[in-house]
Formats: structure tokens, C-alpha cells, sequence
């Protein structure tokens, strides 16, 4: 047996740089390969998305805006931001589901960065978002959404889309480190996301909505994300709620990140 | 005297549970220290604090001189864990999951997986590398997970109950490998609920119940306590199961005990015992189907020690 005393490999590592990074990136694989394992795990930014997308089109089409074709050009880079703030819920699911296993003593006992299991899981989610930005993309394509900007704005659209949504993957983090049961980071998840992504202007024009309702409409991060992918992708106005996207993602990722990991040392 | 790890007066409190009331450990520079112990009795929750998973309410530990509070990312580059439930991730392949210990431990990508390739050869697992975890066997699963802990080449090894539910094949397996790390220098803690686990493996033996060590010493020291090994008949007869408890006494000195139906033990001291108790059987005719010579089972140390067994509970 090799198990000690043989060095065919060098006995123990020295001390490498960047350690946070290497291992975040390693512990990134893992979710990668366990999201590639499991794709029914990506049913939520495929399939689901689709169906909403259908139903929203065709029901609702041309009662708000005269015909299914105006009313896709507006809700699609809206479901597309929809879609991406529920996917991160999956991140919390998953990390209350293996935090009580034992693979996450292992990590623990490990001579790595306390941060570094829960920024590998959410790094590793990412796939979740591209995942559902592309498939958006295809099926709305062919139903005949159109991007009326350019390649570039279009891009840029998907990439503030995404980055919105990893930064709020960091509140399902902390959701996930907090409730006991992964059914409970589900309820409490789909209890702040309902106002957030349906009090917004994604299925109706704000202008229609009663008084209170636009208030709410209006202070909404969401909507200023999905104001954003509208205007990078079917054109309107794109400097103010790309600067307020932004402005949002640096103060949620600020807030919730250093709480998430916090009540992760604290569960440990 | 060097100790790989020790520690003094480990108190830790779940609420109005205590599941540590003050436990000292210490394992001497490659030996195996057994902590010996029923359910809930707190070899989990001191194992945990070793492993800087559990923070104590009181009382110290080290390992390699470093306290395991103030010093715990040093800590946690000396030792290894296997816990009870294997701590692999069952989607990664055999490979993917030592290979990403691994690189949590800085291994260069080419070394990390040299290190998973011997691995996986020592642990026999070459041919499962391939396939995710989940369709491992649950001896695989345990191996898998040993070889997990020894990715680092750790100075000091824990061993929570690595092989309960394992079948005796396997244990010896596991055993074996216990005994090829000693040899190769590393300290071990193992914590079994098998006196005999204990016998094989152990240099000195920890006994805790109830978040306290009860008793500590060899294994040879222990046994004279509890009375060293006992004797089993199961005669073929029912009717001379008096006559082969009459046999015992008369050999051992001490009054027979019935734990089951058609069944006499006692417990004996000298090593002539069991040989005595045959020929006596032999020459009054009594025929068995059962006859054996086994270490006191957990229960029976338990048993001598307090004077009540692992099942009674003062308080539920």
C-alpha cells in the first residue's frame, strides 16, 4: 500500500496563491458536474420559462398590447430576467440540501476558506442562468421575437441579466444557510419572488396598474432589470436602469454575501 | 512524551442536553487511541471538536500542539476524517471526488490525480473510478471515503465508527488499512461500539458513556476489568442446558447467566478455560450446536463498569 509513507506524489502541497480562487473554482466544478449529472435539475430555466412565455403571449397578448408579436418584444427580455431570479432559488435548495451531508463536513475540515463551498456552489449556478438565457432566446426567436438593437446590446442585456441574478443568488444563499428544511428555503423564496418579479411592469404597462401598485412598481430592483434588458434588446431607454441594475447588484451582493457566508460559519 | 492530539475537559452542551461533560483524550505519536462507547454516548461530538468542526464550551484540544479553536486552518492541514455516514458526494465519480480533495488541499492538477489513481488502486476501486458514487456498495462507499481522508497524507486520522454495518469481510478490509497507516506513522483515533474493534486496533482504550471517560487503558488492562472473555454453550438438548451451566460455574467460578433461550454464558479469566470446559462437556455427553470464546460484547463492558446496561437509560 502507498497510503503515507510512499512519495510518488509530492507528499504535501506548499503554499500556492490565490487559494479562494482555485478552490471556489474547484468546488464550481462539482456543482457543474453534479447540474450535468442531473439535467432534470434545469427543468425551472427550460421548460418552465417556455410555458410562461406561451401563456403570457397568447392569453394576454393582445388584450394588453393589440397583438401577440408587440406583446412578446416586451416580455420575453422581462421573463428573461423572471426566469434567472427564480433560478438562483435552486442555489439555496441545493446548499441547504448538502449542508447536512457529510460531504460538507469534509469541506469543513479542510484546510480551505470558509467562503469558499458557498462562492464554488454559486459560481457553479451560473450555468443555471446561461442555461436559461439561451433557451429563452431560441424559443422566443422562434415565435418570432426579434432583437431590434444590435448583437453587442443584446449581449450586454444577457450579461446584466445574469450578473443581476448571481448577485441575488447570494439572498437564496443565505435563505438556504438559514432555514431548516430545503422545502422552507422554497416557500420563503417563492414568498419574496412573487411580489418582486409579478410587481413589475414584465406583463402589464406600469401606467395601468392602480396607484399603490405603481409605487411599488416603481422602487422595485427587479424592474429596473428588466427596464434594461427591454431597452438593450428591443430599444427605449438603457442609462438609467442599467446604472440603478447596477447600482442594485453591488449593494444586494454586499449585503447578503458577507450575511450568507456568516450564518454558514455559524450552522458549521 | 509526544502526543499527536490531545484533550482536557471537553465540555459541550446542546441545550439542556450535555453531550460532553469533561472528556480527556490522548493518542501518543503513532498509535491508535479507541474511543469505545454506545450511541449518543459523545464520540461523535469530541471527534467533531478534533476536527475544528464543533467549537468546545469548555476545555482544550490540540492536535500537533495547535489548538483546534485558535489554530484551526493549521489544524485542519494535519488530520483526516471519515465519518460515520460516508462524506462523499454521490454524483462525482470515485475519481472527481478525490481529485477535487485534491485540489482543495493544492495539489496540482497532474498530482491530485496521481494521488486519486494510487488511491483508488490501494482501495481496490479502480474498476468503479469511472461511475458516480451513488452506485457504489456501501463497503465501497466507506473506502471511497477513507481514501477521501488520506488525500492530504494526514499526520492524524479519525475514525468515526468506519465500520458499522459493514460486513466482516469488509471490516477486516478497513482493518487493515487502519493498521498499514499506523505502521506508516500516522496517529488514529477510531471510535467503535465493538470492544473487539477496539481490542484489534487499539494501542490504549478510552471508554465514555454519557460525555465522560469511564474507564482508560490498554486493552489488556480493560479486559481484567471487565473480566476478560466469555464462554457460550448452546446444547443440542435443551433438557441439559442445567448440566452445561453446572460445567461453567464449575470451571470459571462464576454463576452462568441464560442471555437467550437455550443458551449459557459466563464470563472467564484463564486461557485453559475454554479447553477445561470441552473436555468436561465431552466426558458428561452433552452434544452442543453453539460453542464459543468471545471478547465481552459492548454491552457486558458497559455492564462491569457501571453496573447497568447500554440500553438503560436513567432518563430517556
Amino acid at each position: 500500500m502507498t497510503l503515507i509513507a510512499e512519495r510518488t506524489v509530492p507528499a504535501r502541497a506548499g503554499h500556492r496563491p490565490f487559494g479562494l480562487a482555485r478552490h471556489s473554482l474547484a468546488l464550481a466544478r462539482r456543482s457543474l458536474i453534479k447540474t450535468v449529472r442531473t439535467p432534470e435539475q434545469l427543468l425551472d430555466v427550460t421548460l418552465q420559462p417556455v410555458i410562461f412565455v406561451v401563456l403570457f403571449v397568447y392569453l394576454l397578448g393582445g388584450a394588453v398590447a393589440g397583438s401577440t408579436h408587440d406583446y412578446l418584444q416586451q416580455l420575453l427580455p422581462a421573463i428573461m430576467v423572471q426566469t434567472t431570479v427564480f433560478g438562483g432559488m435552486a442555489t439555496g435548495v441545493n446548499l441547504n440540501t448538502d449542508i447536512g451531508k457529510g460531504v460538507f463536513d469534509r469541506f469543513r475540515s479542510l484546510p480551505i476558506g470558509r467562503s469558499a463551498p458557498l462562492i464554488g456552489s454559486v459560481l457553479g449556478d451560473l450555468i443555471r442562468y446561461v442555461v436559461a438565457v439561451v433557451s429563452l432566446l431560441l424559443f422566443g426567436t422562434l415565435m418570432g421575437f426579434r432583437v431590434e438593437t444590435g448583437l453587442l446590446p443584446a449581449l450586454a442585456a444577457c450579461l446584466l441579466v445574469i450578473l443581476f441574478a448571481f448577485c441575488l443568488s447570494w439572498a437564496f444563499v443565505l435563505v438556504g444557510m438559514l432555514a431548516r428544511q430545503p422545502g422552507a428555503v422554497q416557500g420563503i423564496g417563492f414568498l419574496a419572488l412573487f411580489p418582486l418579479t409579478f410587481g413589475t411592469s414584465m406583463i402589464a404597462p406600469a401606467e395601468t396598474l392602480p396607484s399603490w401598485l405603481r409605487s411599488w412598481v416603481e422602487v422595485n430592483p427587479v424592474t429596473h432589470v428588466m427596464n434594461a434588458a427591454r431597452g438593450l434588446m428591443v430599444g427605449g431607454p438603457v442609462a438609467g436602469p442599467v446604472l440603478w441594475t447596477l447600482l442594485w447588484s453591488a449593494l444586494i451582493v454586499a449585503v447578503f454575501a458577507p450575511l450568507a457566508v456568516r450564518a454558514y460559519r455559524r450552522r458549521a | 512524551m509526544s502526543y499527536a492530539f490531545e484533550a482536557e475537559g471537553l465540555v459541550k452542551r446542546y441545550g439542556k442536553t450535555t453531550a460532553l461533560a469533561g472528556v480527556d483524550l490522548a493518542a501518543r505519536t503513532g498509535t491508535v487511541l479507541g474511543v469505545l462507547g454506545p450511541n449518543g454516548a459523545g464520540k461523535t461530538t469530541a471527534v467533531r471538536i478534533l476536527a475544528t468542526l464543533l467549537r468546545p464550551d469548555e476545555g482544550r484540544a490540540a492536535v500537533g500542539g495547535l489548538d483546534v479553536v485558535k489554530h484551526a486552518a493549521e489544524v485542519r492541514g494535519l488530520i483526516g476524517l471519515t465519518g460515520q455516514y460516508a462524506s462523499v458526494d454521490e454524483d462525482l465519480t470515485g475519481t472527481q471526488n478525490l481529485v477535487l480533495i485534491g485540489r482543495l488541499l493544492n495539489l496540482r492538477t497532474a498530482d491530485a490525480k496521481a494521488r486519486a489513481a494510487e488511491l483508488l488502486a490501494d482501495f481496490d476501486l479502480v474498476e468503479a473510478a469511472g461511475r458516480p458514487a451513488k452506485t457504489y456498495s456501501g463497503g465501497m462507499r466507506r473506502r471511497l471515503d477513507l481514501a477521501a481522508s488520506l488525500v492530504g497524507r494526514p499526520d492524524v486520522i479519525y475514525l468515526d465508527e468506519p465500520t458499522t454495518g459493514l460486513d466482516p469481510a469488509k471490516r477486516d478490509d478497513i482493518w487493515h488499512v487502519v493498521r498499514t497507516l499506523v505502521a506508516d506513522g500516522a496517529t488514529v483515533l477510531l471510535t467503535t461500539q465493538y470492544l473487539e474493534e477496539a481490542d484489534a486496533l487499539a494501542d490504549e482504550i478510552s471508554v465514555i458513556d454519557h460525555g465522560r471517560v469511564i474507564a482508560h487503558g490498554t486493552p489488556a488492562s480493560l479486559k481484567s476489568v471487565v473480566g476478560g472473555q466469555t464462554i457460550l454453550v448452546r446444547p443440542a438438548d435443551h433438557d441439559r442446558l442445567s448440566d452445561a451451566a453446572a460445567v461453567l460455574a464449575a470451571v470459571s467460578g462464576h454463576q452462568p447467566e441464560s442471555p437467550s433461550r437455550g443458551v449459557v454464558t459466563v464470563p472467564v479469566d484463564g486461557d485453559t478455560a475454554f479447553t477445561e470446559v470441552v473436555k468436561r462437556l465431552d466426558v458428561l455427553g452433552i452434544s452442543v450446536t453453539e460453542l464459543s470464546l468471545r471478547l465481552p460484547s459492548l454491552d457486558e463492558v458497559f455492564f462491569s463498569l457501571t453496573g447497568r446496561h447500554t440500553g438503560t437509560e436513567e432518563a430517556a
